[in-house]
């Protein structure tokens, strides 16, 4: 392990990160953001635990930092898709662009 | 090529791919096998690093519960003209742009962050759970980092038992009110 080092952990974690932006700016669907959301959280996880076995310091902060990120992805997925059933079953569509009625 | 760089190798090839298939795929159903293949190759990784435990919860959570739940709302909402929604190339452009960017910039910090290459072994499960507990301080040999070298700096002893209760009231609290949203209703329109 020592001879593969943080850094590619660093980079496929920014991979990840960079996948997820562009899935949640570029997808119509609602579910389709909400996946792009959670490859961001798995790509911080992944930062956390690579630094977790890298630096002493962090060596149980980052495993307990990304148990509390999974939880909270967890709650965070509920209740987003709560609001898009909400919304799908008001509107008929899961289109974020036709969520427009809060603008003025 | 030793066995852990070989098996990182294979790993993270399989979780990139999956990921870019999450943004490339159009069907939103196939979008979401791609992100099982994206969430069990992070898992995977986790296991490589030596994490076995949020290695599991991620198995356990992420793919059995929040993946469930993403397939069974992509199964309420899947009509012929939803699963499918086309973005225009503009949005493409930009999208593609600001994650190229993105990648590029956290590329260059990551190889400049001057790591010593200290490889130690990752605490076991029990001490993850003493400290989840409140029963030990977190990491009592780890020094502070970003103090120049030769000066201590007190650090205060740390343990994880109040985040952790209310990360699980948090939790109670977000599922009680998203049953509550999600409950059955009579559709207003269409």
């Amino acid at each position: 392990m020592s001879e593969l080092g943080i850094q590619p952990f660093l980079v496929l974690s920014a991979f990840l990160f960079a996948c997820g932006v562009v899935c949640v700016a570029s997808k119509r669907n609602a579910i389709g953001v909400l996946m792009g959301v959670e490859l961001i959280l798995n790509a911080a996880n992944v930062n956390l635990v690579a630094f977790a076995r890298f630096n002493p310091a962090f060596r149980l902060d980052g495993q307990v930092f990304a148990l509390l990120v999974i939880v909270l992805a967890a709650a965070e997925a509920a209740v987003a898709l709560a609001i898009i059933l909400n919304f799908y079953n008001n509107h008929g569509t899961v289109d974020v662009d036709s969520a427009d009625e809060l603008q003025g | 090529m030793s066995l852990p760089v070989l098996l990182f190798a294979v790993v993270a090839t399989i979780t990139a791919c999956s990921a870019l298939g999450v943004v490339l795929a159009r069907n939103v159903v196939r979008m979401a096998v791609w992100l099982l293949f994206t969430l069990v190759g992070v898992s995977l990784l986790y296991f490589l690093l030596g994490a076995e435990f949020v290695g599991a919860t991620q198995l356990i959570v992420y793919v059995g519960g929040t993946l469930i739940l993403i397939v069974f709302g992509v199964m309420l909402t899947a009509q012929a003209p939803l699963r499918e929604m086309r973005t225009r190339p503009a949005e493409w452009l930009v999208g593609g742009l600001v994650g190229a960017l993105l990648f590029g910039l956290l590329v260059a910090v990551s190889y400049q962050i001057a790591f010593p290459p200290s490889d130690h072994a990752l605490a076991g499960v029990a001490p993850l759970g003493l400290t989840f507990l409140g029963v030990t301080d977190a990491s009592p040999t780890g020094d502070v980092t970003g103090v120049p070298t030769g000066v201590t700096v007190p650090r205060t002893p740390v343990a994880y038992l109040l985040p952790f209760e209310i990360v699980s009231v948090h939790l109670l609290v977000v599922l009680v009110g998203a049953a509550y949203l999600a409950r059955a209703k009579r559709r207003v329109r269409s």
